[in-house]
């Protein structure tokens, strides 16, 4: 389990060997190792009574959580209780709404993140995003990939080539785009639309990916391979997934949260929250009382 | 936090430069919009402040109300300028209205999808031909029309340059604007209620009547108000077939002298007159004033129906 | 009960009838244009510029005008595009949606929209007055620029403002500012921006009342910024008024040419919002 960062890191330092770049490879050996190490503590998210209100609206409500890293964390409950909004207030993304107020803590690597001095544009390269509906930039599919790199410093040619082709590998693209990188990314399936998005989101090295029902638009056959993709990026990454059937929690939960309302009525592993639900709205809605 | 190698200290070296460049951008696009913006209070205060020569000497309601034009004696009065400007604004709204009303809803309820392929194209090439080409064929069609075949009808002699004429030309200057307007009006009218009525047995012309207009009246009401204030600044064309006489016209077959014209026509007067180039100035200041009322008010109304259809 | 069906028949009828008229007076007038102007048309009028006495009948042609428009024009829509494209992004990007700023800017452009070219030229008659400049090339491209301007801005918006949401947010969430998404942006409103320029060009192409003050007239072609430039509309204009027949014909010929010129672009402009709709994203 361990050893996957330690293969992803090796794969990455002959890669770069590979494209010749030496001296590269010498920096990434402790960058490697520091990687590691940082992959080796294991930071949660911490909620601490977080209260959101939009336009007068109390969308959540006291919501105190532990997300936990590098487990794939489902947030389940019918339309309208307010998942979007927790998982876009992890990134604060929920700035960019209007009229919305915030109380409460969010902290992440032990920061609060709604702290006055947080860096806005640097947290939210710790959590990677997938939409609903896939978001490919207008651009060409070489170019969505190493748009997030490009903006970070890395702005050197072969650099780039190698991320682009480590993280199209990484979710099972590469073979299918390899000989059309500069053609529009609009052009693909939206399948492959999503996992170029997925792609472009992991290039940045995100420490968490947040999902918003990232698998409803696609057909079955894509969305296994994306739940699929998800599972294997646990091993180095926190997932964090709204889903909107209890299927998919189902298949691939961790950890579950369940929320009714804007509040977080129950939460914990999946085994337990499936088979022993402690609240009465809880044991309502896994067996479809409502939806 | 490092990303491909690049270290801790890098980055945040890069971030802090990021995030400067985006507050750097963020406040000059701020100075920007601010200045553009603000070019429509600096007209209208430029203009305005020109205009005090003459406001001095003469009380505005004697520049608005006398009809007297006698610039090198020191008169000026805008009435005929005012009465003409209304007299072609009025005339084009009452020929074009019902023409793009009836047209509108022909392309939105009747018609069959290649009739639209055909008459959007249309309408923008009529909304983009420049108003020196609409004046060309007023002076080659309209007026020798109307001095010939319409005038005879109804008096003794006219030129051709009359009111009529600018009305007709004006009012198909403005027909494009007002059937692309009226097309969007009626598209966002919900189909539900079309349906409603027709099981009820209405006909599709008693649906168009009854229900599309009455829903879409205030959207009807702020595109005519958007579509005379274009007939209210157009100059070239009708500047070509109205005349250009500074009397009041009592008929439709009189000669007229429109605001704009005035300003167009007298420009190099401006430089020898203090006097006359503030009368000019207060001319393009009224009309300044006059669409700044019109456009703002029915942009606000168009927003009213916006939201309330979006409900 | 029979009323409502014969109603509906009389409606129909008037309905058809306008929309006839409708394109019959387009057809009237491309067709006086082109009768009256192509007899008229010859190489030299594109070619040449006036030669002495060109208004009363002798040689030349309208090459001043051609250029002095291509300049002012070309000129005014670089500062347009230049200076509304950020405006746009401003008021898309670093304004909330649903702003009182944003709302009164384009409040404000809507009018700005809607002020006539003539006002727009006295307005900086009187400015270049102030500043004791005269008829120029440059004074030209100021007005033009500035009538063009709220064109953009209002075309672009329209587009701008239907920027999905989950494509910033994606953006974003990949640690971008504000200001690099403008990438982002401006690819994905490219086509947007193709047809505001095209309307706009349009419009400082046709617009003869913004330049008569500013511009002034000259028969030569302006070497620098301050000397005055010809446009075609006013050359179209001042050739009419002359007495010789021959002139008026030029005229034709000249509205001829203009027109050719406004439906290329017209015409573009529709082919290119119909060939890009089909590749949105």
């Amino acid at each position: 389990m361990s050893t996957a960062p330690f293969i992803l890191n090796n794969a990455f330092r002959s890669l770069y060997s590979a494209a010749g770049l030496g001296k590269i490879a010498e920096t990434e050996e402790s960058a490697a190792t520091e990687l590691m190490q940082v992959h080796k503590k294991s930071k949660n998210i911490e909620i601490h009574k977080l209260n959101v209100n939009i336009n007068g609206n109390h969308i959540l409500k006291d919501i105190n959580l532990t997300i936990p890293d590098k487990k794939i964390t489902c947030i389940i409950g019918p339309s309208g209780c307010g998942k979007t909004t927790l998982l876009k207030s992890i990134n604060r993304l929920i700035d960019t709404s209007a009229g919305v107020h915030i109380d409460g803590t969010v902290l992440i690597d032990g920061e609060d993140i709604y702290d006055r001095n947080t860096e806005i544009t640097h947290l939210r390269k710790k959590m990677g995003l997938l939409s609903q509906r896939p978001t490919p930039l207008p651009m060409s599919i070489y170019d969505n990939v190493a748009f997030g790199c490009k903006i970070h410093g890395i702005r050197k040619r072969k650099e780039l080539n190698v991320i682009v082709e480590q993280y199209l590998t990484a979710t099972g693209l590469w073979d299918e785009v390899k000989d059309r990188l500069n053609s529009p990314a609009a052009a693909l399936s939206i399948g492959q639309q999503q996992r170029l998005c997925l792609a472009r989101g992991l290039a940045v090295e995100p420490q968490f990916i947040l999902g918003d029902e990232s698998t409803s638009a696609l057909d079955p056959i894509s969305s296994k391979r994306i739940e699929d993709l998800f599972v294997n990026l646990r091993e180095n990454y926190g997932i964090i997934l709204v889903t909107h059937t209890l299927r998919q929690a189902l298949r691939i939960a961790d950890h579950v949260i369940f929320m009714y309302l804007g509040e977080a009525i129950e939460q914990g592993p999946a085994d337990e929250f499936f088979k022993n639900p402690k609240h009465d709205l809880t044991k309502q809605y896994l067996s479809g009382v409502f939806s | 936090m490092i990303i491909h190698g690049i270290s801790n200290k890098k980055y945040g070296k890069l971030l802090k430069r990021r995030v400067l460049k985006d507050k750097a951008a963020h406040l000059s696009m701020l100075l920007l919009t601010g200045i553009s913006v603000s070019l429509l209070v600096i007209m209208g205060i430029g203009l305005y402040l020109k205009s005090q020569t003459i406001l001095d000497s003469h009380s505005a309601w004697t520049l608005l109300t006398s009809s007297e034009w006698k610039p090198l004696k020191g008169e000026f009065g805008f009435l005929p300028f005012i009465a003409g400007t209304l007299a072609i604004t009025l005339l084009s709204i009452i020929i074009a209205l019902p023409i793009s009303l009836l047209t509108g809803i022909f392309i939105t309820e009747n018609a069959k999808p290649w009739v639209k392929r055909f008459v959007f194209p249309a309408l923008d090439i009529l909304a983009g031909i420049p108003s020196v080409v609409y004046g060309v064929w007023g002076t080659l069609i309209i007026v020798p029309w109307i001095a010939d075949v319409v005038g005879p009808h109804f008096v003794e002699y006219t030129s051709g340059y009359t009111v009529l004429a600018g009305g007709i030309v004006m009012s198909v200057m403005i027909i494009p604007l007002l059937v692309s307007l009226f097309v969007e009006i009626f598209s966002t009218v919900p189909n539900d209620y079309r349906d409603a009525a027709a099981s009820l047995g209405a006909t599709k012309w008693q649906i168009s009547q009854k229900i599309i207009l009455r829903k879409a009246l205030p959207g009807i009401i702020a595109a005519v108000v958007l579509a005379i204030s274009r007939a209210l600044g157009e100059t070239i064309a009708v500047l070509m077939v109205c005349g250009n006489l500074p009397e009041t016209p009592h008929s439709l077959f009189d000669s007229c002298y429109p605001l704009p014209a005035l300003i167009a026509n007298n420009y190099g007067e401006m430089l020898s007159l203090p006097l006359y180039e503030s009368a000019l100035m207060f001319a393009a200041f009224i009309l300044f004033f006059v669409i700044l009322f019109f456009n703002a008010g029915s942009r606000i109304i168009l927003q009213q129906v916006e939201k309330q259809y979006k409900m | 009960m029979k009323l409502k069906f014969i109603q509906e028949k009389i409606f129909n009828v008037l309905m058809l009838l306008s929309t006839f008229i409708v394109l019959a007076f387009l057809g009237s007038i491309l067709l006086t244009i082109v009768r009256h102007g192509l007899p008229a048309m010859n190489w030299d009028m594109l070619t040449k510029l006036p030669g002495g006495g060109f208004y009363i009948g002798k040689e030349g042609g309208v090459l001043n005008a051609i250029v002095g428009s291509l300049y002012i024009v070309g000129a005014s829509t670089i500062i347009g595009l230049l200076v509304s494209i950020p405006i746009v992004f401003y008021i898309n990007v670093y304004l909330e949606k649903r702003s009182i700023a944003g709302y009164f800017t384009r409040l404000s452009f809507d009018v700005l929209y809607g002020i006539p070219s003539i006002v727009y030229g006295a307005f900086a008659f009187a400015i270049m007055i102030y500043f004791g400049l005269r008829t120029s090339l440059l004074g030209g491209i100021i007005v033009i620029t500035l009538l063009i301007i709220p064109i953009f801005v209002r075309s672009m918006d329209e587009v701008a403002s239907q920027l999905p949401k989950d494509l910033l947010d994606s953006t974003y969430s990949l640690g971008a500012t504000r200001l690099e998404t403008i990438n982002v942006v401006i690819h994905q409103i490219a086509p947007g921006i193709a047809t505001a320029t095209l309307l706009s060009v349009g419009r400082a192409i046709g617009d003869a009342a913004g330049v008569m003050f500013t511009a002034g007239f000259t028969d030569s072609i302006p070497t620098s910024l301050s000397q005055p430039a010809a446009t075609l509309p006013l050359s179209i204009f001042f050739q009419l008024s002359s007495p010789t027949p021959e002139v008026v014909n030029r005229a034709y010929a000249s509205a001829l040419l203009l027109t050719i010129i406004i439906l290329i672009l017209s015409l573009s402009g529709r082919f290119i919002m119909h060939k890009f709709s089909k590749n949105k994203i």
